[in-house]
């Protein structure tokens, strides 16, 4: 005899949780199933360490919907508010950016910032109205889809007939040809361009740059957050928020398969063999996952399955993560910077020479680097006196040529810490642990499949209304009651919770209209 | 200066089937066109002689150019039943099923048949190429798609005196063969599969056979045919047959869907009067959300086969109906002919709905030229439902001996 569930959601990541916390606050009977012995997906702290931990994927808050937080009522501690960022110069003469704001660059140089951020952050505005929505469907829409349109029409006229045209111009450009234009400084090139390829198989000279740029901004105009406690400790407090609201959530339990029972979703079967019967199922998996390994592309069309199957997602991002037993000197960098984020980036042409190698299937041998130091804001994560580095290094191909041996796992690590010993020679002495994520191993232990964070790479063929695939972009997937709500759907990856928020909204309203 | 790029010599630029160097021999009018890549004959003596050995005695068409697939594997049939409309699962080894397939969109990308080998193996046939859709659907699936239209040669030998011929060739038990069904024979050492299937809407068989014993077989089925009036016949004699039996062509008279641009130019298996190909039980194929759809909203067209007075072909015409007391144009011709055996002019054709129900009286406009001048008549034309040419022969097991 097995339970009946209003709703059961595969995947305890944050839009899982999230998803789950709100359909449980509106009274729905929620269970939730993670494979993974903790809660929190990609969006987890853990230890690399006796006494050491880190946030084992997603490490910065950037993101995460004010919505999210004021709906579940969440309670956020942040051990660091809207950090700095420093582009690092081998010479030490760095610049020191937040926002809008720089040092270190001539005055042009900080006039052109200023207005491109300016701008940057107005477009991305347009952008955020539709975090927090699904989708319009085009084609036999429903009247709020022509609405939604239309305002996105309207919204777009209102930035005035210059700045349409500018938005229009830059919305499918790279960012290279961008800040090429705009900037003297190589090292905020280099930066601006690092930031909008962060976690793609994109270098700066790929179409499509603006747009991953302008998603960054979206959330909160691109400021950045610490989580205090690591970013285990949002999805934790999710949890907590979700058990709250009387959503049951059982770990160490990973799904085998949905079962489709006369052509729609019926409930879940766990690898143990236990059934959860329930008419709505939400997959926070990736969308190849869960519609090829979970579903099976029996139970869906075929139009539909290769779409699904083309979804472009390797992952191109790994993961460092380091415990030192003091601060690394830093060539030039005062203390208070390392509470700020650390970028090698020295120039947009290194960005992309750094992704060359990565379309032929090899690791940079310069890679880029987004490097935090979050022991130094938040004393919990490592003994006093210690510390621990978390860092994403670029660019490491899912699909690595010779594949990820040990010997290649190696090397890379090996290149890595040689790229970072250029702006800190007494790195390797202060290691007392390292471990390198390569996107397999993310692919591995965050169940992404292809090790890409997002879910399916942000480009704009895969983008608001083509999010996961066309036609299915408002969560639902064509077997009836199955639902995505993770960073494969509409809006994308991030700790946003928007993507969990908007299926939770989906679902109810489903429901209602039923 | 000297050109430096050398174009090489095409040698031939369509295949041959392995029945050509015998239909040669046979041809006499050199009228030949391209079938999918394939030199194929218009005719080879005389369309119409050759039409009426078809409704008379026996026709032998060189079908090797359709094309074929083999899908084979352990998920072969959740494949086949996942890729058509029609349930599979009632299809037992030794059968064949008529089919049609379509996009999520529930829009016929073609229609075919499907020979169900041995348990688990199957052959697809279809006018059109389909390797892309195929594979695609074989996405997660244990099964495997081999093209297969140049490794096996096959006749059709349709005809009320088919049956005596094949009985001549020694092939024992064909006798019990029904229509829809098929037999593996031996034939030389060689494995011959015999299907009691056509597009000739008469009593008829296809034959089956890797290409090397592709002549022995033809020279065995004619000189077992020999007194049984067999002559080899070409397109236009087939195409004429089809008519009268009513069977579609993809590209004449539907699109298929992945190859249409424009919308609304694809067909859903509704409009093409294939309603009982689709079977809404089985939980889950390719295009049944939206044939669900289509079915509770209506669909925009409706193939109609039509009785038309006069004896002009309506080649492309305009169909019109009289709605009060106006002629509106509601939709065209996409085969027309007169059909000898019937002694009526007919055509199969698309009308949109709600016009073109069972015996709707509609009008077609007929352009005919008479010595350069062309002259127009309004003909009637009336929807009919049973196909123009059914003869109990056709069904008949054992058949009778002609």
């Amino acid at each position: 005899m097995t339970d009946r569930y209003d709703a059961v959601v595969i995947g305890a990541g944050h839009n899982g949780l999230v998803c789950a916390a709100l359909l449980a606050k509106a009274g729905k009977k929620v269970i939730v199933l993670e494979a993974a012995a903790d809660v929190g997906g990609a969006a987890r702290t853990r230890s690399i360490a006796e006494g050491y931990s880190v946030s084992a994927c997603a490490h910065l808050l950037y993101q995460l919907q004010p919505g999210v937080v004021r709906e579940l009522g969440l309670n956020v501690n942040l051990a660091a508010k809207k950090m700095g960022t420093v582009a690092l110069a081998q010479d030490g003469v760095h610049v020191r950016f937040n926002g809008g704001k720089v040092d270190g660059v001539s005055e042009a140089d900080a006039a052109n910032l200023r207005a491109f951020h300016r701008r940057m952050t107005r477009f991305a505005d347009l952008l955020h109205t539709y975090l927090n929505q699904p989708p319009p469907r085009l084609g036999g829409g429903t009247s709020r889809d022509w609405l939604t349109l239309a305002r996105l029409g309207l919204d777009l006229r209102r930035l005035g007939k210059t700045e349409m045209r500018e938005f229009l111009r830059l919305i499918g450009m790279n960012i290279y040809d961008e800040v090429d234009e705009r900037f003297e400084s190589p090292l905020l090139r280099g930066a601006i361009s690092l930031d909008a390829v962060l976690g793609t198989h994109l270098g700066p000279r790929s179409p499509n740059t603006i747009l991953t740029y302008l998603y960054r901004l979206c959330g909160n105009h691109g400021t950045l957050d610490l989580p205090a406690g690591g970013m285990g400790s949002i999805t934790e407090a999710l949890a907590n928020c979700a058990r709250n609201n009387g959503a049951i959530i059982r770990t160490g339990m990973p799904v085998k398969r949905i079962i489709a029972d006369n052509g729609r979703a019926a409930g879940v079967e766990t690898e143990s063999g236990e059934t959860f019967d329930s008419w709505t199922v939400i997959s926070n998996a990736d969308p190849k996952a869960t519609i090829l390994t979970l579903t099976g592309s029996r139970h869906v069309e075929t139009g539909f399955t290769r779409r699904i199957h083309n979804i472009r997602m390797r992952g191109n991002a790994a993961k460092l993560h380091l415990a030192l037993d003091g601060l690394p000197a830093f060539n030039g960098l005062e203390k208070k910077d390392f509470g700020d984020r650390l970028l090698i980036a020295p120039d947009a042409n290194y960005v992309e020479r750094a992704f060359n190698p990565a379309k032929y299937g090899e690791y940079s041998p310069q890679p880029v680097l987004e490097i935090t130091f979050p022991s130094f804001r938040d004393a919990t994560l490592a003994p006093t006196g210690k510390h621990v580095m978390s860092a994403i290094v670029q660019y490491a191909p899912y699909d690595l040529r010779d594949g990820w041996s040990d010997a290649a796992h190696e090397a890379f690590l090996d290149t890595t810490l040689a790229t970072i010993e250029q702006y800190a020679p007494d790195l390797r002495q202060r290691i007392i642990a390292s471990e390198l994520l390569t996107p397999k191993d993310i692919e591995r232990e965050f169940r992404i499949t292809g090790g890409h964070w997002h879910h399916g790479e942000l480009t704009l063929d895969q983008f608001l209304f083509v999010r996961p695939v066309a036609g299915f972009a408002q969560y639902a997937m064509p077997l009836d009651g199955l639902f995505l709500c993770g960073a494969g759907a509409h809006p994308g990856g991030g700790v946003s919770g928007a993507a969990g928020r908007n299926a939770a909204r989906a679902i109810l309203a489903r429901e209602k209209a039923a | 200066m000297e050109n430096p790029v050398t174009i090489d010599v095409v040698e031939q630029k369509r295949l041959r089937s392995p029945f050509h160097a015998r239909q040669v021999e046979l041809d006499r009018l050199n009228a030949w066109h391209d079938w999918k890549g394939y030199t194929s004959p218009d005719a080879l003596y005389d369309a119409d002689l050759e039409y009426f050995a078809i409704r008379n005695s026996t026709g032998v068409f060189d079908l090797t150019p359709m094309t074929k697939y083999r899908i084979t594997g352990k998920d072969a049939l959740d494949y086949v039943d996942r890729l058509v409309t029609r349930d599979m699962r009632k299809i037992k080894p030794g059968r064949v099923a008529y089919a049609v397939w379509c996009n999520d969109h529930g829009q016929v990308i073609d229609d075919g048949t499907i020979f169900h080998l041995r348990e688990g193996e199957y052959r697809l046939c279809s006018q059109e190429r389909h390797l892309a859709w195929l594979t695609a659907a074989a996405l997660g699936l244990d099964v495997d798609i081999r093209e297969e239209t140049a490794d096996i040669a096959s006749l059709a030998v349709q005809g009320p005196t088919s049956y005596s011929v094949l009985k001549n060739l020694q092939l024992d038990g064909i006798e019990e063969l029904k229509p829809f069904g098929l037999a593996h024979f031996d034939f030389q050492g060689s494995e011959l599969m015999v299907s009691r299937t056509g597009f000739t809407g008469d009593l008829g068989y296809e034959l089956w056979i890797e290409t090397a014993k592709a002549e022995a077989l033809w020279d065995a089925v004619f000189e077992a045919g020999k007194l049984h009036g067999i002559r080899a016949i070409g397109t236009e004699a087939l195409d004429l047959a089809r008519i009268e039996a009513g069977f579609l062509t993809a590209g004449v008279d539907f699109l298929p869907a992945e190859g249409t641009v424009r919308p609304g130019r694809s067909r859903s298996p509704f409009e093409l009067g294939l309603e009982w190909l689709v079977d809404f039980k089985k939980p889950n194929f390719n295009g049944r959300r939206a044939l669900a759809e289509e079915k509770r909203r209506g669909s925009t067209w409706r193939l109609v086969k039509l009785d038309i007075e006069g004896n002009k072909p309506a080649h492309h015409s305009y169909v019109y109906k009289t709605v009060n007391r106006r002629r509106k144009q509601v939709g065209f011709i996409t085969s027309a002919c007169w059909s000898p055996v019937c002694k009526k002019n007919i055509a199969i054709g698309t009308v949109n709905v709600p016009h073109g129900e069972t015996g709707d009286e509609l009008q077609v406009e007929i352009y005919y030229q008479r010595e350069m001048h062309w002259s127009r008549v309004m003909a009637r034309a009336t929807v009919v439902d049973k196909p123009f040419w059914d003869p109990t022969r056709r069904r008949a097991t054992p058949p009778a001996p002609f």
